[in-house]
């Protein structure tokens, strides 16, 4: 069965061994995702597998036949411009090297949905209580799966807060 | 280095000490310090929208036809030699190109050692590399694999059998200091620093602490891992690096293969963060091995375990400070002694005794540092090395001599704080370490801080405030070039080796060009990042935006004189030196008749030019040399502490500047905070783990080497003063690495204001809390 990636459908690969993560890279040239430490540790590589944030490091390309992966170069849709939250890492500055971005910012559209669905976190006070209430604190939870060594955080707390609140209007 | 070394530079500052400033660069202060229009404000930088698409290009992703993916395998003793080598089974793994082993690989020179009169030399050890059956440290490279799958290479590296015959090695750093040895000199200072008989004034001080600091091994950890794509053509080495050493990368190659220097391409537009670990190492160098073995190029991408065998981190180090003050807390004393770790094929210093030199005016110093020579992989600079460390030591002691007199620890500070070179009484080209102190206070608010420890609580949750000192020495690099074009439109673009990982290179030095040469920011672009562009020093120091600014501003002058040569009788211009005119509106104009101008457009039609390029070079930094040029901050935590668990938990952080002028608040702000996490990592949780039997690392991944995540990062407020320093061009002195100084330190302190507890030894994990 075919992978679609970012729309496309292509043939999963012929070495059972190889990750999604280096399927993107090095067979179909998508540099946009990144590898860090392809142990799952850092959380460059996330991807959206069928809506969800995924470690590709982790994740065998087979397992996503008939899947649907959305990348970093996948985002903004065929209009070329940049997603929301893309411009939002821009205005708050919530890069430096790059290098995590695009996994922080696939992470981050993942965790929004997450959030939506009202998926309690470690620091949700009250699971009980419905919907967990946006703070810092649970962005900051929630996002601790994505390393930045530049030490953005800041700028990219503030962009998932932007995004949130754009959405939420 | 050498006594020679410390009487050249002695002889210099001597000489210097009699030469009017302004002789020296810097002697007229930069017109750009309060002329400013793009300068200072918050541009967002211009390869963000690149990255946040994932399309800007790192190393290990350009595209090469017929391309090698290469594996290391890593010695597993520390000394001895390797007796048997078989890669039989592995040349014979599908998809296997070559395995390059000490008996195949080609001859190759040792790397020319980093230092400061060789610009083209980035060797961060003076090693042979694969050129003999010699193991030198645990992990060294024996075998590459070169395969056309990076699966595949992956296996066919662990088929390689290798046996070894160990030799005794040094790998226990207690044993080591037994034979510890003393270098003349710390990067540029002398070593030894012994004024006023500190010993005797610290046994009749009124009140003193005598104390032993240490920090641990570190590693830098960029998120992007080393790579390099190379390839071989035509008898040229092309090496697609991730490098904070373009050229010094490409001479040193050049010289380890016998190469013309023109021979050697380097390019790396993009690096996924260094912080002093993107330099020169095996990996490249084995990779362009095996390109030219096997005719194909090579990509060579290092696992997080292969980057803590091959790339060195900061040693670890233990430092005795000793502080004797009077009764009104002016200090007599400062003495400073302590061991890090320098294999003797290692380059880099860890000089954390220049520390304590330049913050107080003490009345008497006794200061000296030693090395260790270990059976190791080479250490390394790491951001703010020397005072990374040693800011910690000297910090946390004047925070417990404030304790031990009773005396706000900001006001101990404000008594000693030095208004020029306490040892060599040179002046300060600028400071204001005190101002930066009365910002931050006021920022956190300091005022509800309580002076007696473990005195303020929230349930289980103790809680504290403390402060330190940061501070790092300006430093600009000689011989860095930049080409300013001029093209038909009137548009400026600049050209130069330089580098971007992270600190926004190319957007302040657009900032820069737009007002040095009077444009609108649009019609300005700047390109970086290649060794075919004009030679840029390397990214190290904190000394690339002064150096490229310097270089800039000379090349803007010689701009001036050939257009007006360019312009020649029929300009309203005519007539006029390059010293009576000025940039503005897109061309030049008389300083004295504003009326008299003329645009570059104008000028360059008239000429029948398309464009016009000039290159200006930063000259040698005397400056560094008459003044004490350091910038200086004033770092403020506040966390709780919880009294069941020992857990810290950071609520806030302050960092206050003074750095002179700031030149984009929006890059700086996020360098600032990048360098303060990187503090706090240190402060809380980074350890490289030793195996001192084996000398081998233990902590190969970043499961077991714990950097700052989002939840340990709090809300972090920077300030600065924002002060010119006439000296430097733009008024401006670096800030890569001043950030991570004094963070560690403002962390303990506040541990101890909370519980009372005072840990000298980082990091501070719970178990130093319970
Ligand atoms: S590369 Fe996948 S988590 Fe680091
Ligand atoms: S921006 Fe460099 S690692 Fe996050």
């Amino acid at each position: 069965m075919p992978i679609r990636v970012n729309g496309a459908e292509v043939p999963p690969p012929d070495d059972a061994r190889i990750s999604l993560l280096d399927l993107l890279r090095e067979h179909l040239h998508l540099t946009g995702t990144k590898k860090g430490c392809d142990q799952g540790a850092c959380g460059a590589c996330t991807v959206l597998l069928d809506g969800n944030r995924v470690l590709s490091c982790l994740t065998l390309a087979a397992q996503a036949e008939g899947s649907d992966v959305r990348t970093i170069e996948g985002l903004a849709g065929d209009r070329g411009g940049l997603h929301l939250l893309q411009q939002a890492f821009i205005e708050r500055d919530g890069l430096q090297c790059g290098y995590c971005t695009p996994g922080q910012i696939c992470s981050a559209i993942a965790m929004a949905e997450e959030l939506r669905r009202g998926d309690p976190s470690y620091v949700t006070l009250d699971v009980a209580a419905g919907p967990p209430v946006v703070t810092r604190a649970e962005i900051r939870e929630r996002m601790s799966g994505n390393l930045c060594r530049c030490g953005a955080h800041n700028g990219i707390v503030e962009a998932i807060e932007d995004m949130l609140a754009e959405t939420a209007r | 280095m050498s006594k020679l070394q410390n009487a050249i530079i002695g002889g210099v500052r001597a000489v210097l000490g009699q030469v009017p400033a302004a002789w020296l660069p810097g002697g007229t202060p930069d017109p750009l310090i309060d002329k400013r229009v793009a300068l200072g404000g918050q541009q967002s930088r211009v390869d963000g929208p690149d990255k946040v698409r994932g399309v800007a290009r790192f190393a290990a992703e350009v595209p090469m036809e017929d391309l090698l993916y290469a594996t290391f395998v890593h010695s597993t003793i520390a000394r001895g030699r390797i007796v048997e080598l078989d890669t039989s089974a592995a040349e014979a793994a599908p998809g296997v190109q070559l395995v390059m082993t000490h008996r195949n690989a080609p001859k190759m020179s040792v790397p020319p050692a980093i230092g400061i009169t060789n610009l083209k030399a980035a060797g961060n050890h003076t090693l042979p590399i694969m050129q003999s059956s010699e193991i030198r440290w645990n992990g060294q490279v024996v075998a590459v694999v070169l395969a056309d799958t990076r699966e595949k290479a992956d296996h066919a590296a662990t088929l390689v059998r290798v046996r070894y015959e160990a030799s005794p090695a040094r790998t226990r750093f207690e044993v080591g200091k037994r034979s510890a040895y003393t270098p003349e000199s710390l990067l540029v200072e002398r070593n030894r620093l012994d004024k006023g008989d500190a010993g005797k004034k610290l046994a009749e001080a009124a009140f003193k602490i005598d104390a032993v600091y240490t920090t641990p091994w570190e590693n830098h950890n960029p998120i992007e891992p080393h790579a390099a794509t190379i390839v071989w053509r035509d008898g040229k080495l092309i090496v697609h690096d991730a490098t904070q050493m373009i050229n010094a990368t490409a001479g040193s190659l050049a010289k380890i293969f016998g190469l013309k220097a023109e021979d050697v391409h380097v390019s790396s537009p993009y690096v996924g963060g260094g912080f002093g670990a993107k330099g020169m190492w095996d990996h490249q160098i084995l990779g362009a091995a095996a390109a030219r073995l096997s005719g194909r190029p090579v990509r060579i991408t290092l696992s997080r375990a292969s980057m803590h065998r091959l790339v060195g981190g900061r040693t670890r180090t233990e430092q005795r400070v000793a502080l004797g003050a009077d009764a009104d807390g002016k200090l007599k004393a400062l003495l400073h002694h302590g061991y890090g770790v320098k294999p003797l094929h290692s380059v880099c210093d860890e000089a954390f005794s220049l520390t304590g030199r330049s913050l107080y005016a003490s009345e008497s110093f006794d200061v000296v540092q030693h090395y260790v020579d270990l059976d190791l992989l080479a250490n390394s600079f790491m951001r703010g090395p020397g005072e990374t460390p040693g800011t910690f030591a000297i910090e946390c002691a004047m925070d417990e001599l404030a304790h031990a007199i009773g005396m706000d620890p900001i006001e101990l500070r404000r008594r000693n704080a030095s208004t020029r070179d306490p040892v060599s009484g040179a002046p300060h080209s600028q400071n204001a370490m005190m101002a930066a102190y009365d910002l931050g206070a006021a920022r956190i608010g300091w005022d509800r801080r309580t002076p007696e420890p473990g005195t303020r609580r929230d349930g289980e949750w103790l809680i504290g405030m403390g402060c330190a000192s940061g501070t790092f020495p300006f430093t600009r690099m000689p011989g860095s070039s930049a080409r300013i074009t001029i093209d038909a439109e009137g548009h400026a673009h600049v050209a130069s080796a330089a580098h971007e990982m992270g600190m926004g290179t190319a957007t302040v030095q657009r900032q820069h060009t737009a007002d040095r040469l009077g444009l609108p920011l649009d019609h300005v672009t700047v390109t970086i990042g290649d060794s075919s562009l004009p030679f840029a020093s390397f990214a190290g120091g904190s000394s690339q935006t002064a150096s490229l600014a310097a270089a800039i501003s000379a090349a803007s002058r010689k701009l001036a004189t050939e257009l007006i040569q360019l312009a020649g009788n029929d300009t309203p211009l005519a007539g006029l030196k390059a010293s009576e005119v000025e940039f503005a509106d897109g061309g030049l104009r008389s300083v004295e008749n504003p009326a008299r101008q003329e645009s570059f457009v104008s000028i360059l039609r008239r000429a029948s030019r398309r464009e016009l390029s000039v290159i200006g070079e930063s000259g040698a930094p005397l400056e560094i040399l008459k003044f004490s040029m350091h910038s200086t901050s004033a770092i403020f935590c506040e966390l709780r502490v919880s009294e069941v668990t020992g857990e810290i938990r950071v609520d806030r952080l302050v960092g206050a500047f003074d750095c002179g002028r700031i030149l984009n608040t929006k890059t700086a702000t996020s360098q600032f905070k990048g360098g303060m996490i990187m503090g706090l990592g240190m402060a809380l949780a980074e350890e490289t783990l030793l195996d001192e039997r084996t000398g081998r690392i233990m902590s190969t991944s970043l499961a077991d080497y714990h950097v700052p995540v989002h939840l340990d990062v709090p809300d972090i407020d920077v300030l600065w003063t924002d002060i010119a320093d006439p000296r430097a061009p733009l008024g401006a002195r670096g800030i890569g690495e001043i950030g991570t100084t004094g963070v560690a330190a403002a962390v303990a302190n506040a541990v101890f204001n909370a519980t009372g507890k005072r840990v000298r030894e980082l990091p501070l994990t719970l178990d130093r809390l319970i």
